[in-house]
């Protein structure tokens, strides 16, 4: 169990909710639930391989998960994940 | 001239008096401003608080970079602009305002686009950057010039209610180089996933707020006052009003200077970000042609796929079917003769013409070249531009 912070612009695949509370022993478990309840954030959060994006960040409180265990690293009901994607101001 | 010789007439003593009696600033600190130079990169937005405040906290030069002309659509954020400077170069009109602001600072203007060509010679000029550009390409130039070139980058981004800050590529008092962008996000969203220009909005207090924490960050870098948010990254939501700051690191893999770096010189950002990417391409009809084509009768439907609220702005007539509904409508289409398909630029309506191609085999939709924008340029200025 874990809440997932959702930010702004993909509030719009979550019923504009910016919190998201999931099922799920690691972080990897939790993303997973995340995109099977919605299933629009899929493409926005994983590649093709199922691995997180290189333009979207995770962090299970204030630490990257990358210096953590990656997406296996372990969560509980207190943790907080937060999405963040790069965003880069108005155009592409 | 080492800066604590660095001197202020009375005028500007009195000006930074409330910088000089700050116990933990004070005179040494205004020293290290006035001596400074910095870049700021884009004069929108970000740029538009961020100018104003380093040029009223004291910077000694300050660069500004910028390619475009003020637009009616800047003033709901770009607060440097006022309604006389519509239509004027950006750079010409902000340091306009900005000197009446304060008279004891040097201002650098670059009317143009920051390019790989370009980045290197201007940027080695300064000693710090501020990236407030909009747009990913741009994004990753700064980056990896500042990198190349071993200065720090404070950045800011923002995209509707969200803003983003940190100082990249900083050296802090022992030697250690903290993370710059390549770090967080190793590549960009390819185009498309992420909403662009027109179709994603920002809220236009957002840059102002953020704007303000950049140059906050700037001037922290400057003078060494306080604790820089080098290697961390802060947000800021705006729809809860939650800031988070993360803990971020430079990571080894980095192509700029992590332990393999592949990256030694600037590369074709465009490309980089997947704008070059081949495409299918689709037909395109220029704003003359258009014209001509109508007059010959041959056009048989306009489409827009613009919002209802642009096409109140401005119109040409065309069938408002916006992006989000073109497959729902797409049997309202024409198969017969030359349908043109327009938006406010020309994005929005290439994607509408390549949904309905893939999906329903249309072949008779031409793109119209620099969407409506354009045709109230070349052709009916009467139109409100937005």
């Amino acid at each position: 169990m874990a809440t997932v912070i959702i930010p702004t612009p993909l509030r719009k695949f979550t019923n504009a909710q910016s919190t998201v509370q999931l099922k799920g022993e690691t972080v990897a478990a939790v993303i997973k639930q995340l995109v099977t309840e919605f299933p629009d954030l899929k493409k926005h959060l994983l590649d093709e391989q199922e691995a997180i994006r290189s333009f979207v960040n995770v962090f299970l409180g204030e630490d990257d998960i990358r210096d953590l265990d990656n997406t296996a690293t372990g969560v509980n009901e207190k943790s907080v994940i937060s999405i963040i994607p790069a965003i880069a101001g108005g155009r592409m | 001239m080492s800066i604590s010789e660095i001197k202020f007439s009375t005028e500007e003593l009195a000006r930074y008096d409330r910088h000089i009696i700050i116990p933990d600033f004070g005179l040494a600190a205004q020293q290290k401003l006035k001596a400074a130079k910095v870049l700021v990169v884009g004069s929108g937005g970000l740029g538009s608080p961020l100018l104003l405040y380093l040029t009223a906290a004291g910077v000694g030069t300050i660069g500004i970079i910028d390619f475009d002309v003020v637009d009616d659509s800047n003033l709901q954020r770009q607060v440097l602009f006022g309604v006389e400077n519509v239509g004027k170069p950006k750079v010409e009109a902000a340091v306009n305002r900005l000197k009446g602001l304060n008279p004891h600072i040097r201002f650098e203007v670059y009317n143009t686009r920051l390019t790989a060509q370009n980045a290197l010679g201007i940027i080695k000029e300064y000693d710090v950057v501020a990236d407030g550009t909009d747009n990913f390409p741009t994004r990753y130039l700064v980056n990896d010039a500042t990198v190349l070139l071993d200065k720090p980058n404070v950045y800011a981004s923002i995209f509707q209610f969200e803003g983003q800050v940190s100082v990249f590529n900083y050296v802090n008092e022992k030697g250690e180089r903290g993370p710059n962008y390549r770090d967080l996000y190793p590549t960009p969203p390819p185009p498309g996933l992420v909403p662009s220009c027109a179709e994603g909005g920002v809220l236009g207090v957002l840059p102002g707020i953020i704007g303000s924490l950049q140059a906050l960050e700037v001037i922290k870098v400057i003078t060494g006052v306080g604790e820089t948010l080098s290697g961390r990254f802060y947000t800021f939501d705006a729809l809860t009003f939650t800031n988070r700051t993360f803990r971020i690191a430079a990571r080894k893999d980095n192509p700029l200077n992590g332990e393999n770096p592949s990256i030694q010189q600037l590369v074709d950002y465009e490309a980089f970000c997947g704008l070059k990417a081949p495409v299918k391409s689709i037909k395109e009809v220029s704003i003359s042609e258009f014209v001509e084509w109508k007059e010959r009768g041959e056009v048989v439907q306009v489409i827009d796929v613009r919002e209802p609220h642009e096409y109140e702005i401005a119109n040409i007539g065309g069938d408002l079917i916006p992006l989000g509904g073109v497959s729902a409508a797409h049997e309202q289409i024409r198969r017969d003769g030359k349908v043109i398909v327009h938006c406010k630029m020309g994005g929005r309506s290439a994607k509408a013409i390549r949904e309905l191609e893939e999906k329903y085999g249309f072949d008779n939709l031409y793109n119209l070249k620099g969407g409506i924008l354009s045709y109230i340029d070349d052709v009916d200025q009467e139109l409100v531009r937005y």
